[in-house]
């Protein structure tokens, strides 16, 4: 076990950079989550930890020790592939126990370590199967197999779960949750799904473009982000992003949200934020979460600045746990989420308690966040 | 595919059918006919050809002819039959085809999974072999193989095999290997298997069906060679099609057609088997890189 630090990091292919200057520090034991759309380059940056590509520049150490330069199998890491990639002409205990073989340790070795992960994951019975009689979920079950009986110094995970079904993925989801708590190794985990970022990880590092967005605790980029991007995928439904212009009222500061010209009229909800002094008479991005605003029945009771408006009620979609209601701000859909049993209905002017101190503001221009 | 035949089958009429079956008779009799003939004219005497019918079936059955054009028919000027030159045939084929099989998996490999730059380049270059005719390199090739001081020997024909056939070989290993997992060489790299161990341990135990159609491809090119046989080969070293070729041209005394068609099917009798033996394989071979199973 280890801690990861990647310093300045830069990766080039050709005149294409792809990865643009990567900070990242993770403390022994840390889970850290990459996320990022497709082709943010989350994947080349799993890949030049493992060693698989080479960097441009910067460093990247496991523990105190710099590994830049190393090759893959002196890094002291193990990997789990998308694809799983497990030998398809070697049994499942062949494919557990082939590092051991390229490293030179004894059959009666390897066997007990073969047999103590297999009992681990319950793979037991499926050590002498070939791959492709595999299942899938049984094929991730193998591929942690393999990576597990090396003990490495940091896991690392290429989008482990994508190639599973709905229910199977919240199973191994929390199956690696649990043996990550289990065995405390460091580990660093690719996805583009927000949500298992945001179950799994302790630290999350949000990439786009080849920078790094924000990296913090799930909590901090869900509840705190620092731009428009981490908002907006971050979170599902993700966050309302409403335009409004900051105004004075009564000596404080407030935002005003257009209205649709029609029916609804112009909304003014009171702002806290400091930073918005600065951005008075101009136009802000108002972000709020749909579960900051609800019906007032069911808003946060502890929130100090829930301040109720009618809105418009265009669409509901029941979901079961909830109901979602979808209205217009500023001109464009807002989502709120409701209690299920929210007495509510498409057409309907309804009351919605909009909780201002989960509201987050960002400069249109820059999208970075006012604060 | 086999779902909408199976529909057409009930659907379509007996007629249609009937025609459908007619058709593919007369097709499969249009490709046996030469076979037929060769058959039935290797095991006649020689009168019975002579005077008449070459699609009778043979009055007075005998095997004499086959012995004859293995054993001791006049190839040339030597009474020797064709055995010795079966045998130059396979020494010059199996090592021709296994050096040029394993040396194309190497390419292939290389060329999808170490790719280095300019890999395109050599690759073409490789490609470009399969292109230009026999004839241009001969009198080159004849130059290097008296350099090296092999020319009319085996080994020297193995060396000219070898050096044609590495174009398609590579061509094949890396079709199939470009859609091999690139992941799975990750793994192994992580594993800490090197280039060879990859190579060795993860690639060719699942390269059984292309490494099937390159041994046939290889095998049957190889094997039916004439014109660097006849070129580049000296008294001992002559192959199977150039000891055919100087059996049945032989203008002295007569034409013994029926030590002729034995010959033939002699001659053609290992790649005959070859396709029956692995034929199933060469198909899914070739569909292996189309397809993904």
């Amino acid at each position: 076990m280890a801690s990861l630090t990647i310093e300045n990091l830069r990766k080039n292919y050709g005149a294409t950079e792809v990865l643009k200057g990567i900070d990242i520090e993770i403390d022994d034991g840390g889970f850290l989550v990459l996320v990022g759309p497709s082709g943010c380059g989350k994947s080349t940056l799993l890949n030049t930890i493992a060693g698989l590509e080479e960097i441009t520049s910067g460093d990247i150490k496991i523990g105190p020790k710099s590994v830049s330069g190393l090759h893959p199998s002196k890094r002291d890491i193990a990997m789990v592939f998308q694809s799983y990639a497990l030998y398809p002409n070697m049994t499942v205990a062949q494919n557990i126990s082939f590092g051991m073989e390229i490293r030179g340790i004894d059959k009666s070795e390897r066997e007990a370590a073969i047999q103590k992960v297999a009992d681990m994951l319950q793979i037991g019975e499926l050590l002498h199967r070939k791959p492709s009689q595999l299942s899938g979920g049984q094929r991730q079950r193998v591929a942690m197999g393999r990576a597990l009986v090396r003990d490495p110094q940091v896991f690392l995970f290429d989008e482990p779960l994508s190639n599973l079904d709905a229910k199977l993925r919240v199973d191994m989801r929390t199956e690696i949750k649990r043996l990550h708590q289990r065995m405390g190794t460091t580990i660093v985990y690719v996805t583009h799904d927000q949500i298992e970022a945001l179950t799994l990880a302790t630290k999350i590092a949000v990439l786009k473009d080849g920078y790094l967005q924000q990296f913090g605790t799930p909590a901090e980029v869900y509840n705190d982000p620092e731009n428009m991007f981490v908002a907006d995928f971050m979170g599902s439904p993700s966050m309302n992003l409403i335009e409004a212009t900051v105004r004075e009222e009564n000596g404080k500061a407030a935002i005003q949200i257009a209205g649709d010209g029609a029916g609804a009229g112009d909304i003014t909800l009171p702002a806290n934020t400091p930073g918005l002094r600065d951005h008075m008479g101009g136009k802000v991005m108002f972000g709020i979460r749909p579960e900051a605003l609800t019906d007032p029945e069911g808003a946060d009771r502890t929130g100090a600045d829930i301040i109720q408006q009618d809105c418009l009620i265009e669409v509901v979609e029941p979901a079961g746990s909830d109901t979602f209601a979808v209205t217009r701000l500023g001109g464009v859909e807002a989502i709120a989420r409701l209690r299920a049993d929210a007495d509510i209905h498409a057409g309907q002017t309804a009351p919605l308690a909009f909780n201002m101190t989960k509201a987050v503001f960002f400069d249109p221009k820059t999208t970075a966040r006012i604060r | 595919m086999s779902a909408p035949s199976q529909d057409n089958a009930v659907k379509g009429s007996i007629i249609t059918r009937a025609i459908i079956y007619v058709v593919l008779i007369l097709f499969v009799i249009y490709y046996l006919l030469p076979l037929y003939v060769m058959l039935v004219n290797s095991v006649k005497p020689l009168e019975e050809i002579r005077s008449g019918n070459m699609m009778e079936f043979p009055k007075v059955w005998t095997l004499e002819p086959w012995r004859a054009a293995w054993s001791y028919a006049q190839i040339g000027v030597e009474p020797s039959g064709l055995r010795p030159y079966f045998i130059n045939s396979i020494l010059m084929v199996v090592p021709a085809v296994l050096l040029s099989t394993i040396l194309g998996a190497l390419n292939g490999y290389v060329l999808t999974k170490w790719q280095f730059k300019g890999h395109g380049i050599v690759f073409g270059l490789l490609l470009l072999s399969c292109f230009i005719p026999f004839q241009i390199v001969l009198i080159p090739m004849a130059r290097v193989l008296g350099f090296l001081g092999i020319s009319g020997t085996i080994p020297g024909l193995v060396l000219v095999h070898l050096i044609y056939g590495i174009g398609f070989t590579t061509l094949f290993f890396r079709n199939y290997y470009a859609a091999f997992p690139t992941e799975l060489v990750r793994a192994a790299q992580i594993d800490g298997a090197g280039f060879f161990q990859i190579f060795w341990r993860i690639l060719l135990p699942s390269s059984a069906p292309i490494a099937v159609v390159t041994i046939i491809w290889q095998f049957t090119n190889v094997w039916n060679d004439f014109l660097f046989g006849a070129s580049f080969s000296d008294f001992d070293s002559v192959p199977m099609t150039v000891a055919l070729n100087n059996l049945v041209s032989s203008s002295t005394g007569v034409k013994e057609y029926n030590v002729h068609f034995a010959g033939a099917i002699l001659a053609a009798l290992p790649t005959l088997i070859v396709y029956i033996v692995s034929g199933r394989y060469f198909v899914r071979g070739l569909m292996a890189g189309a397809v993904k199973g």
